[in-house]
């Protein structure tokens, strides 16, 4: 599915969709350049599933787990350039399987990722317009 | 004396400090060099350098300061947030170190460390008072009323100052981290030559994700050759879009809350526009602001144990128990 959106409220939207689809353990990668939106994706999503506190950029920390109607894992993997010599661990602490988790700049960990429900690539189409191709439920 | 550990990201860290927030030692064992190469924090190899390092570092604070583990009366340590990893390296350290002398620990939120930094020293700052925290993980503007706890009046909705910075520098090719290097670079360049976005969610809160959108296009329309010319003024337009927002958004919270004391803390506290346009608001404002040395605005073991100073000390061996926690709940 294709989705074009040209304010962050419908990047929301586009999230809040998917995640209305997703049940615990479900994992969704969620790629695309700097400033596409990836958070604001997340952010709807989360709130979709009764996420209530603030969803902000977890690049700092990696990952982060919200507590909603489901247990939603947040993590960005972005200062990971790849997950040689990182402890497998590291992802397993966050995607368990009672929680439904988002993965931003997911390349570093994609060939060993499980559970992968749905695929979202985002992409800038000039000015504040952005493709949301969503490759999923 | 308090003796403090810091490891919630790629710096080790351990200081002493007295009672009366007179700081003895404040030694930082920094891995940026090390996390240069690859473009930013790696988890697991900060947890590791912290490990190789902490005990090193510890033992220096306690030489500096001119001690030995006799005189330290209690242990403060950071609970998070930060890398799970990382903070576990220090917490265990620091049970490690409370338990075999059976002394009580502190355990420490690393945000009330940066708000309460400006509390350290000769010219301490005192409540009421309102403080900027900006960094690389972090933006928030809170209101101290009592030394003990802050609240959170506002914040970034998306990114960190201090990521914005890093970001911003990386669509540059500017390298990491990416906030001295574009203050550096902005000294050269025209703050007025790009109109970024200063983006105004609510009232009290930031947001970094449109400017550093607005950036990348800027870089794109200009193409390599004309982005590699213009760099300087693309520094300096970025760089000032993020230290206006930051102003604007304190001066309002100064002029809401009535409050004549301000502090600024955080890595991004060190950027000189900052410094500069902050200092240039509390003069207009008629206010008295506290901007810490540099070592008390990055992170540090100093403001741990400063900020343990207003906490509640765990008796041993109550604490041999407690978890890092990679996230707290903003302090109420």
């Amino acid at each position: 599915m294709r989705i074009e959106a040209s304010t962050p409220a419908e990047t929301e939207a586009a999230g809040a969709r998917l995640a209305r689809r997703l049940g615990p353990g479900d994992v969704v990668l969620v790629s695309g350049e700097l400033g596409v939106g990836k958070t604001t994706f997340v952010r709807g999503a989360c709130r979709e599933l009764g996420v209530s506190e603030a969803v902000t950029s977890p690049t700092f920390t990696i990952g982060q787990v919200y507590g909603g109607r489901v247990e939603v894992a947040h993590l960005d993997l972005y200062r990971l350039a790849s997950l040689d010599g990182e402890d497998p661990a590291l992802l397993d602490d966050y995607l368990t399987p009672d929680r439904i988790a988002f993965i931003e700049w997911p390349a570093a960990a994609e060939p060993r990722l499980e559970r992968v429900r749905a695929n979202v690539r985002m992409e800038h189409l000039g000015g504040d317009r952005r493709a949301i191709e969503i490759d999923g439920p | 004396m308090i003796l403090g550990i810091e490891t919630s990201c790629d710096d080790t860290c351990a200081a002493v400090v007295t009672r009366a927030g007179e700081i003895r030692s404040n030694v930082v064992a920094s891995q940026g060099l090390l996390h240069e190469r690859y473009g930013g924090v790696v988890p697991e190899i900060a947890s590791r350098r912290h490990l190789e390092l902490i005990d090193a570092v510890i033992a220096d604070a306690l030489e500096r300061a001119g001690a030995s583990l006799d005189d330290v009366r209690e242990v403060a340590v950071t609970r998070g947030p930060g890398l799970i990893g990382a903070l576990l390296v220090g917490l265990s350290a620091a049970k490690a170190l409370a338990a075999a002398r059976g002394l009580p620990l502190t355990p420490v939120d690393h945000l009330h460390g940066h708000v309460v930094a400006s509390t350290l020293g000769p010219d301490p700052i005192e409540p009421p008072y309102l403080c900027l925290v900006a960094s690389g993980g972090h933006t928030f503007i809170a209101r101290v009323d009592d030394l003990r706890a802050h609240r959170r009046l506002g914040g970034t909705l998306d990114d960190a100052a201090g990521e914005a910075f890093d970001k911003g520098a990386r669509i540059l090719g500017l390298g990491y981290p990416g906030g001295p290097a574009i203050d550096r670079l902005a000294r050269a360049g025209d703050p007025e030559a790009f109109p970024f976005p200063r983006a105004a969610p609510g009232e009290l809160d930031f947001s970094f994700s449109g400017v550093k959108t607005a950036l990348l296009y800027a870089v794109r329309d200009l193409g390599e050759r004309e982005a590699e010319r213009r760099k300087a003024d693309l520094a300096a337009s970025y760089q000032s879009a993020i230290v206006e927002a930051l102003v604007a958004r304190t001066r309002t919270a100064v002029e809401r809350e009535g409050i004549e004391r301000l502090a600024i803390g955080g890595g991004v506290a060190a950027n000189s526009l900052l410094r500069e346009r902050i200092a240039q608001a509390a003069g207009e404002l008629g206010l008295r602001l506290w901007v810490p040395d540099f070592s008390l605005c990055t992170d540090n073991a100093a403001m741990i144990a400063g900020a343990a100073r207003f906490g509640e000390p765990i008796a041993h061996p109550g604490y041999l128990a407690l978890d890092a926690a990679a996230r707290l709940e903003a302090a109420a």
